[in-house]
């Protein structure tokens, strides 16, 4: 069981009565020559690992390598534990989460890349906080999970997910659109509803460049990574209200891929654009 | 293998900031301490393109390190690389070579000095998500990214070496799945590249230096 596309993705899942989940478990054990006891038990490492970094910062702040970053999840959990979060339990705890990720993976502590390091926040923020908030299951995150790689290695094998190559759009942009896609399922949703939830993040993600200050993984990466959990949830709620999209998730990839080849080499995680060559950003990094 | 796996898509698990910078170092650090008998004493590490700008701030160097002690790329000791090292008696040293730029962005040579004073170096490349190539051997151009179970055969370019490679293989049942042969020049020293889809039987390798101008053979194991 194997496809190319999203619309092969959406045939199987018919054909089959499958979610997007059951078929990409089933790929994995097909093409990976293994079975799904084994694959799931790897599955259940990763996101025992997501657990972990979504936690640690908020019990213990890290410093980032580079000095960016640090102590910002303990800030936003505080705020919310006050009662003074102003986005609601979900995409409060989901932005929390997502900057946590990033802060241990700023200071060299352990992470699930997802596609990538520097987007490694948005898919275990959005898909724990939502565990969290409504009382799910090991196990159904466990597939949601198959689900986001569902999505992602469309994009990996269709476009790319390379901030060098295609910008944040890419990195963060796919994340997001793997963590809305997941979300859809994990909340009773049709895989129909996950590949548009997962159009709508690259739309409204669209062009974002890749610009990290001083070149390192850290800063606007961690916040993006926040943001991007606010798009997933955003699209994951449209799809779930019965909204559909014009634009098939393939068009969509492709539209995605054809922008990023078109962003200059300065806003692709060349540190020469955008953030990274902002006065207060290059003074702060001291380098070139 | 060819084929993406829904974990490389969740994962690789690692150790941060960076797949290319931090995870994918570590791999190349690994497999190269895999073509020489260790203990290691001593490694120098002269990095290329975006290795050698931002290594430190991707904590490239202590990924490096790290795998040359044998740290896989989610191992949190990678982090205490330095202190581990010195623990260990392994002096190290990083340069940075900003000259080259006919170089893939993320690349570095590692030379490497065991106890008995054997020398080895190998340059390999950063590809992205993790995945690595290692693409000189002591000077020598070759081609492998240790997702299969490799040989390496280091031995004199002569006739009947390559047909002596296959047949240990073929008698410890293993299948090939790619061989090759690469060399300073024509009869002088030679890499022969042996990849395998499952782990190699590490009773080959004594096999292999049976042969007479057989000087050197390394089992790389795949992790997969």
């Amino acid at each position: 069981m194997d496809f190319k596309s999203g619309q092969e993705l959406l045939e199987l899942c018919g054909r089959h009565h499958m979610k997007i989940s059951e078929v990409m478990l089933r790929r994995e054990c097909e093409l990976g020559e293994t079975d799904a006891k084994k694959v799931r038990a790897r599955m259940r490492r990763a996101l025992a690992i997501m657990r972990d970094a979504v936690a640690l910062p908020v019990e213990k702040p890290l410093r980032s390598m580079g000095g960016l970053l640090g102590g910002e999840a303990k800030k936003l959990k505080e705020h919310g534990d006050e009662g003074k979060a102003i986005c609601g339990s979900v995409l409060g705890r989901g932005i929390a989460y997502a900057m946590a990720v990033l802060e241990v993976n700023s200071s060299m502590g352990l992470i699930v890349a997802a596609p990538t390091a520097g987007s490694s926040g948005v898919v275990p923020g959005l898909l724990l906080a939502l565990q969290h908030e409504n009382g799910l299951s090991d196990e159904a995150v466990l597939d949601a999970l198959f689900n986001a790689g569902a999505v992602g290695y469309l994009a990996m094998r269709n476009a790319t997910v390379a901030g060098a190559v295609g910008g944040c759009q890419a990195e963060i942009g796919v994340a997001s659109a793997m963590a809305a896609s997941a979300a859809v399922e994990l909340m009773g949703g049709t895989p129909v509803m996950s590949l548009d939830a997962a159009t709508t993040v690259l739309m409204n993600m669209l062009g974002l460049v890749c610009d990290p200050v001083g070149g390192l993984v850290e800063y606007p990466c961690q916040s993006r990574n926040a943001s991007g959990v606010a798009n997933a949830l955003i699209a994951a709620e449209m799809a779930l209200s019965g909204i559909r999209q014009h634009i098939p998730f393939d068009e969509m990839l492709a539209a995605m891929y054809t922008v990023g080849k078109k962003i200059p080499y300065e806003l692709r995680e060349t540190a020469l654009g955008g953030c990274a060559a902002t006065p207060s950003a290059c003074s702060l990094c001291g380098g070139c | 293998m060819d084929f993406i796996s829904v974990f490389d898509v969740i994962g690789p698990n690692m150790i941060g900031p960076s797949s290319s910078h931090t995870a994918g170092a570590s791999v190349i650090a690994y497999l190269a301490q895999k073509m020489i008998s260790g203990p290691i004493v001593e490694a120098e590490f002269i990095l290329y393109g975006s290795f050698a700008k931002t290594y430190r701030g991707h904590g490239t160097d202590r990924a490096l390190l790290g795998g040359l002690m044998g740290f896989s790329t989610d191992d949190t000791r990678i982090r205490d690389s330095f202190e581990l090292a010195d623990e260990r008696g392994l002096r190290y040293v990083f340069a940075v070579n900003t000259q080259e730029e006919e170089i893939h962005p993320n690349t570095v040579d590692i030379r490497m000095r065991n106890e008995q004073g054997q020398t080895m170096t190998v340059r390999g490349e950063s590809l992205g998500g993790g995945k690595v190539r290692i693409v000189r051997i002591n000077g020598v151009q070759v081609d492998f990214t240790g997702e299969y179970s490799a040989v390496i055969v280091i031995h004199m370019d002569k006739p009947g070496v390559a047909a002596h490679i296959t047949k240990c293989l073929s008698d410890q049942n293993v299948n090939i799945a790619f061989m090759r042969l690469f060399r300073e020049s024509k009869g002088q020293r030679a890499y022969t590249i042996v990849e395998s889809d499952g782990r190699l039987p590490e009773e080959v390798a004594g096999r292999l230096r049976e042969h007479p101008s057989v000087e050197d053979v390394m089992i790389v194991q795949s992790e997969n």
